[in-house]
């Protein structure tokens, strides 16, 4: 082949010469191929009677291998059949191979390899029958048997229903999965007789399917009735042309396709509505410790999101602490984000906002420009590159529930550990004296006064539990994206917007606030886009609070 | 009202905008400009020669003291913050820099009509001019105020930056608009057009402070000043507060939108970032480092801080975050009243009776 394709471009006379020499070999290989398939035992035997004295019991294995040494792709499909059917203790290992397009024959010789490895030149070969170390083959020594896809899709189902027969019942599962679409009319007997002597529910469950898919195909319409509600694509795929005809098994098919699509539909709204949740759920950690602030002292806080920051800093350098351990560096990295956060929010209140009292728009002010001060100094300190947390093992991966809805873990942790956060804090504002008192403060700071409320102290510790709030959020986000300095910048806008939508100072108001902004947002999305959803929520809360400006849940009686 | 008492109002108006500070104010403003001009016309070997590219920088100065002022006549005289004038600035830049591309390529839809100057002079008014009307309508009606005026206006300029980011809207995407060549004919690498959009703008600042000036003078001016300081009194009393905050803010928009078209040509570009609220809060610490409430504080801040910027970010760049973060918590702190308040305390007395009003400013 190499010499005819060098010499095409070279002279039209030289062309026709080796295309005749071509022609000639080929009607010279395939006669002998087919010689060879007719006859496979025939050149085998000479071979073995040949060389070697022990080959007696290689004998039968050298037959069934011979067989595949054909250019027709039929007859090397019924060869790998009758490989899959035959005693041979090889045979799972030589399909594997066949399937990988590693299963070969010695250009000049008799042997058969299987190549270990087939990156670079020289490959690493075992022999095929013995499994024993061969040295090394390349590309010129050793020829691979070649397969097309119908070939590879029948050995996938041969090997599906070799392994259906044997191991465990895990392996059992995965290969009667495998077979879900690939029963043919080969295989259809043997893939009925295991599934009658199946033990397993689950494997039963997927070998009934697999029959049934079949079935269909030849045009059983009660064999439907085992489809009705399937959500594996593989059964809409296989409707989805049948259902186009119109006899009655189309329109009974019809009738399927269009109860699984529904059904399809209905966990595709539940998988949105769980990531809606999730991003919710971070809005409302990033909005509840703004709130608490905004309730009690009126201000904004526009260093809350470089706080949210900070706890995911303080994550990334809890777990830099403890390599190797990204679990234990989680459990101590949310109350320490806390403590970290906290701390900086007191220090916040005590050197600034303090001295801003009754001046809320230079609060703002002043506090914006410490959130350039910190977003700067994380930039110096660290680096202005993010950094990437780890997931300890079990908040990595997704919780499949069934074929169409899959809720990712870390992102339902998100969920259940912003719902634990709202709990504490209510329950602090609920039953302790802090709770009390911030309650009273917020209702009427003059009147709380008079009781003997210390407003300042009150000032400063709200501010404190506001801060800690968000490095706790930023300990939850810093498990969903990568840590950098402008992590916080994006969230004080929506942060003010669920507490505006939500009502001010008001717990309740800010969860649901949070949680339909996360959902409405995740509805609107694949219709017009991130951008687009993300501008309408902006102009829907702004057109909201004309309607509403005290928020869903208006405070209930006189505020000052 | 009797005819006496309007007499005497509008003698007390002329008065006052007469004052020193506006006079005085004019002058520097006329004088540097004057100044600028002759050094740059001396020979460049001249010691004293100013180059084409400072004249150029101070042209951008100017369009940023026209921002300024424009934040400082809503925010010093009514008492509402507004963290999202780079918008305004933004649609100016963008109705000129639309005009500017149409000079070389001829624009697609609707956009092709901004190949006439005048319409294009229009819609540099019009399209911030609009935007302030209709949010401002909607802000002041239902009586958002103080700290959620700012958010929103905030969360406006953030959703404008976020729409313009995108390629659908025909404004260049994230890139924005650039490539522009010829402003009414004439090229704009010329050293005569940047000389000439120098004198444009700084006659736009000295325009846009007189008429600030005369409003802030007017009865208009006073009844702002009173809403800024007890909003519900002066509804009691029966005047129109969202009509007048209306009427403030739009104008206040329109000389935003201005300095954002003088500012395109000088610079060359004009893309989403301006959107960013960073740069409208920025605007914000201008006048605040400047003073509010005066006017001249506003233009002196504006200039103050972006001469900082320009030598800061050239030496140290990473301190310069580092700078205006200090100076927000600084100003704030330490200098409630800015520079101007500094000075009028310096020199132990009032101006005019606008002081009186900026002492009592609360936020």
């Amino acid at each position: 082949m190499t010499k005819i394709q060098h010499s095409t471009g070279r002279s039209l006379t030289r062309l026709l010469t080796h295309s005749m020499l071509l022609c000639l070999l080929m009607a010279w290989g395939l006669g002998i191929n087919q010689a060879a398939a007719a006859a496979p035992s025939e050149p085998q035997a000479q071979a073995s009677s040949k060389a070697e004295p022990q080959a007696q019991a290689e004998e039968e294995p050298r037959a069934l291998l011979e067989a595949l040494d054909t250019r027709s792709f039929q007859a090397k499909g019924d060869a790998a059949q009758a490989i899959a059917e035959s005693d041979a203790e090889q045979k799972t290992r030589w399909l594997q191979a066949l399937l990988d397009g590693r299963l070969g024959k010695e250009r000049r010789g008799e042997r058969f390899y299987i190549v270990t490895d087939d990156n670079g030149r020289e490959w690493p070969i075992i022999d095929a029958i013995t499994f024993e170390d061969a040295g090394t083959g390349t590309r010129r020594t050793v020829e691979a048997f070649k397969i097309n896809n119908d070939l590879r899709t029948r050995i996938q189902g041969l090997l599906a229903s070799l392994s259906l027969s044997a191991g465990d019942e895990a392996s059992r599962l995965a290969a009667a999965e495998r077979l879900v679409g690939e029963v043919t009319a080969d295989n259809a007997d043997s893939v009925r007789a295991m599934r009658d002597d199946e033990e397993s529910q689950s494997v039963r469950g997927q070998l009934d399917l697999a029959l049934a898919l079949y079935d269909v195909q030849q045009g059983d319409i009660d064999a439907l009735d085992t489809l009705r509600g399937n959500l594996d694509t593989r059964v809409r795929n296989t409707l989805t042309p049948i259902a186009a005809g119109d006899s009655e098994l189309a329109a009974e098919a019809q009738s399927v396709l269009g109860g699984i699509e529904s059904k399809r539909a209905w966990y595709d709204r539940a998988q949105t509505l769980f990531f809606g949740l999730s991003a919710g759920s971070i809005l409302v950690l990033a909005a509840i410790g703004l709130a608490i602030t905004f309730g009690v002292m009126g201000v904004i806080n526009m260093a809350h999101g470089e706080l949210i920051m900070i706890g995911a800093y303080t994550t990334w350098m809890i777990q830099q602490a403890l390599p190797g351990q990204p679990g234990l560096a989680l459990a101590l990295a949310i109350p320490g984000g806390f403590l970290v956060a906290g701390a900086f929010g007191v220090v916040i209140e005590r050197t600034v906002i303090r001295f801003l009292k009754g001046r809320p728009l230079e609060t703002l002010l002043a506090t914006f420009g410490l959130s350039l001060i910190l977003q700067q100094l994380v930039r110096s300190v660290f680096s202005p590159l993010n950094r990437r947390v780890t997931s300890p093992d079990w908040l990595q991966g997704a919780w499949q529930i069934n074929e169409a809805l899959s809720l990712t873990l870390n992102r339902l942790a998100v969920l259940l550990f912003c719902l634990v956060v709202f709990a504490g804090l209510w329950a602090l504002m609920r039953y302790t004296r802090l709770g009390l008192e911030v309650r009273a403060v917020t209702q009427n700071r003059a009147m709380a006064r008079a009781m003997g409320v210390r407003a300042t102290r009150v000032d400063m510790l709200t501010f404190g539990l506001g801060a800690g709030v968000a490095g706790l959020a930023g300990v939850a986000l810093s498990q969903l994206t990568n840590v950098g300095p402008n992590l916080g910048q994006g969230y004080i806008v929506d942060s003010f917007l669920v507490v505006v939508f939500g009502g001010v100072g008001n717990l309740w108001g800010t969860l649901v606030a949070g949680m339909s902004l996360g959902v409405i947002n995740q509805v609107l999305q694949p219709w017009v886009g991130a951008v687009l959803a993300k501008i309408i929520v902006l102009v829907g809360v702004i057109l909201f609070i004309q309607k509403r400006p005290q928020g869903i849940f208006a405070p209930k009686g006189r505020t000052s | 009202m009797t005819t006496q008492t309007l007499l005497h109002e509008r003698d007390r108006s002329r008065q006052a905008f007469l004052s020193r500070s506006t006079l005085l104010t004019s002058l520097v403003l006329i004088v540097g400009m004057l100044v600028v001009l002759v050094l740059n016309a001396l020979p460049e070997s001249s010691a004293w020669h100013v180059s084409n590219a400072t004249v150029s920088l101070l042209g951008k100065y100017f369009t940023y003291m026209l921002l300024a002022l424009a934040v400082d006549l809503i925010w010093g005289y009514l008492g509402i913050l507004s963290l999202g004038h780079g918008a305004f600035f933004a649609l100016g830049g963008y109705a000129m820099g639309l005009y500017l591309n149409a000079q070389t390529s001829p624009l697609p839809g609707w956009q092709s009509i901004m190949t006439y100057f005048p319409v294009a002079a229009l819609a540099v008014l019009l399209a911030p001019g609009l935007l302030a009307l209709v949010f401002g309508w909607l802000a002041f009606r239902s009586r958002v105020t103080g700290v959620y005026f700012s958010i929103i206006t905030q969360a406006l300029t953030f959703a404008l930056m976020l729409a313009f980011n995108r390629n659908e809207m025909g404004m260049g995407g994230s890139t924005g608009l650039t490539r522009f060549y010829e402003l009414l004919g004439f090229s704009l690498a010329s050293e005569g057009m940047t000389v000439a959009l120098f004198v444009a703008s700084g006659m736009a600042v000295l325009l846009a402070f007189w008429l600030c000036r005369a409003i802030t003078v007017s009865r208009l001016g006073r009844v702002s000043v009173a809403t800024r300081d007890a909003e519900a009194r002066v509804r009691f009393i029966g005047y129109r507060v969202d009509h007048v905050k209306l009427a403030l803010f739009v104008v206040s928009a329109m000389i935003a939108g201005v300095a954002g078209a003088l500012y395109v040509p000088q610079v060359g570009i004009i893309n989403p970032s301006t959107f960013a609220p960073l740069f409208s809060i920025e605007v914000v610490v201008w006048v605040a480092l400047g003073g509010r409430a005066t006017l001249y504080g506003a233009l002196l801040g504006a200039l103050v801080v972006n001469y900082l910027k320009t030598v800061l970010t050239g030496v140290m760049p990473d301190a310069w975050l580092f700078i205006l973060g200090g100076l927000f918590v600084l100003v704030t702190m330490l200098l409630p009243q800015g520079i101007a308040g500094v000075i009028s305390t310096w020199r132990g007395k009032r101006h005019d009776g606008e002081e009186q009003d900026r002492q009592e400013v609360s936020a």
